[in-house]
């Protein structure tokens, strides 16, 4: 059993190093303290840890947005509204400097206390932040700003005003922009991935994602109301549709795993952010190397071969 | 045990909401009943009260396309299992399932097509897999549907009907939405035109990508296009939901899409804009 474990594990840790090639994600520079968290990862993917992640991205302590924006950016300078309408709280998006350089940030902004989590709605957007979102990229490319997006949403906003505002056709507008963008584009997935409120912002050339996060196409009570008709199984629908790090690593999905603090991003916001800002610079830095036209095909290329069929 | 949350599921549904179950030809709104010939020859819209049933993709292209020019593509292309997915059975037996029940390989039929005299792509969604819902196959098809289209140089119709992503392939059903996004943005930089037809219903993951991104989106009357389904909205938000929440004539009335066109209509209307867009000398 032991032997069959091991031989299991190094398997993966394999899978994951030619990953890591193959996709030019340079992680951290502390190569061995990562191989120690993929170690750890690996030898526990049990339908506990998966869970394990669930209840850590939703942590009510986690880190959102604003503040990992604080602990990374010199400068920031938050812009607002999407032109049209109105300003979503759900989704925060400015420019500011990161390493020296003016960048753009994006990213769904969920609130601390009570007052504030209405006022974000939860991290969950409504079209107006999704155009506002695509007005910031739009700027960033004019501007030849990086794009850095951090998503944290539990899934764009089901509601009859978002719908009669588009949410699906700015959901998938986003996706399209993002799809056009000449920029080194970076996303990381800091809480939690839900649904196409999610992936419409993250495109990107690189997909990084938080050692606890979650990254999924429904939430677990979604997915447990439909197929076993009882939001209570959420905790079987996780499991079987495994939306952890890991896996979405595997099935490559993200291009990377950014540690986390030993028990969860909330336990060292600082270590947490420190460690964000790292895999964000390496990763900038090897895409500002290629030419913006170049990393627009290769993005697309990257999300046109996702997917196992026969 | 599981705190009460906002409910972000988008995805299929098991039917398009039957208050009783009423055989499938009977009219949901006027109860006249009728043979599956007689529904056919009327391209499944009720001859009695308008009401326009859903339509299987091959009675689909049948209606559009000129006699004996559509030339299916990617016809063998299968889902897989990269989940080992489980839930009350295994995906592969749900797959198995819905291959014999409807004669398809998947939620999506591609091809090269004919219509009115112009050349085109095609691609029509069956909601009758696995409530259309799209996995890496329907995502694989539709993609190389938009590549076929920009190697010809013709037009891409494509006719949408799906309840989203496919749960059962995770999270790799979600990356169907920056695939054929992407597929979608390649076939446009190519000079291609992407005409999207919404029938119903289209919503969650369908509506969050291609089918919105149409140059040009129509949808046949009374078809359901929202991102999140009546009922999720109607839990999440208590809210007391507009009689025609999420119809196409409402997303007219906000600017959504360009015309609702009626079934008998839809071929006529198609042939118009596909020579409106093709390249001289086709």
């Amino acid at each position: 059993m032991a032997t069959e474990h091991e031989l299991h594990v190094r398997h993966r840790l394999a899978r994951l190093r030619t990953l890591k090639l193959l996709g030019g994600a340079r992680l951290s520079a502390e190569v061995e303290k990562l191989q120690r968290q993929l170690e750890r990862l690996a030898e526990e993917t049990t339908d506990e840890d998966i869970w394990r992640s669930v209840e850590l991205a939703r942590h009510q302590d986690r880190p959102y947005t604003l503040d990992y924006v604080e602990r990374l950016l010199d400068d920031w300078f938050e812009l607002h509204g999407d032109r049209g309408r109105a300003d979503d709280h759900a989704i925060v998006a400015g420019i500011g400097r990161f390493d020296g350089r003016t960048v753009a940030v994006v990213g769904q902004q969920k609130g601390r206390d009570i007052k504030d989590r209405i006022d974000r709605n939860f991290g969950s957007a409504h079209p107006e932040g999704y155009r506002k979102a695509m007005r910031v990229m739009e700027l960033a490319n004019r501007h030849d700003f990086p794009l850095i997006t951090l998503v944290d949403t539990p899934g764009a906003y089901p509601g009859v005003a978002a719908e009669q505002h588009g949410q699906g056709g700015a959901i998938a507008r986003s996706h399209a922009l993002m799809a056009r963008l000449e920029i080194p584009t970076v996303a990381c997935i800091i809480g939690e991935g839900g649904s196409g409120g999610a992936s419409a912002l993250a495109l990107t050339d690189r997909v990084l994602m938080q050692e606890h996060a979650i990254y999924s196409v429904i939430s677990p009570e979604g997915c447990a109301a439909i197929l076993w008709r009882d939001a209570g199984e959420a905790k079987k629908a996780a499991a079987a549709f495994k939306p952890d790090a890991l896996h979405c690593l595997e099935l490559g999905v993200v291009d990377a795993i950014v540690p986390e603090p030993e028990g969860g991003a909330h336990n060292d916001p600082d270590e947490a952010g420190r460690l964000l800002g790292e895999s964000v610079r390496e990763t900038l830095e090897e895409l500002e190397a290629v030419p913006g036209d170049e990393l627009k095909r290769r993005r697309r290329a990257r999300f046109r071969s996702l997917g196992v069929f026969a | 045990m599981s705190s009460p949350r906002i409910d972000v599921s988008i995805e299929h549904r098991d039917a398009p909401e039957p208050p009783e179950r009423k055989h499938p030809n009977t009219c949901p709104r006027c109860d006249s009943h009728y043979r599956d010939d007689e529904l056919d020859a009327a391209l499944w819209v009720c001859p009695h009260c308008g009401h326009h049933f859903p339509m299987k993709a091959r009675a689909r292209i049948a209606s559009l396309v000129d006699d004996g020019a559509f030339v299916e593509e990617a016809a063998d292309l299968r889902s897989e299992d990269p989940l080992g997915f489980f839930d009350l059975r295994p995906y592969p037996e749900r797959l198995a399932e819905a291959e014999l029940k409807t004669g398809l390989g998947e939620a999506m039929v591609i091809g090269q097509a004919r219509i009115d005299g112009t050349a085109c792509e095609l691609s029509v969604m069956d909601f009758s897999f696995m409530g259309g819902s799209m996995g890496s196959a329907v995502g694989e098809k539709f993609s190389r549907a938009c590549d076929s289209a920009a190697e010809r140089g013709v037009p891409l119709l494509s006719v949408s009907a799906s309840g989203g992503a496919r749960m059962q392939e995770g999270i790799l059903a979600l990356m169907q939405l920056p695939k054929t996004v992407a597929a979608v943005e390649d076939l446009k930089d190519s000079g291609g035109a992407l005409i999207s037809v919404i029938a119903h219903p289209t919503t969650g993951g369908v509506l969050a990508s291609f089918a919105s991104l149409g140059d040009i989106v129509l949808a046949e009357p009374n078809a359901l296009m929202s991102f999140a389904g009546p009922r999720v909205v109607q839990q999440t938000t208590r809210e007391k939901l507009p009689d025609d929440f999420g119809l196409s004539e409402s997303n007219y009335r906000f600017g959504h899409i360009d015309r609702v066109v009626p079934r008998p209509e839809l071929r006529s209307c198609v042939a118009r804009l596909l020579r409106l867009f093709a390249k001289n000398g086709d």
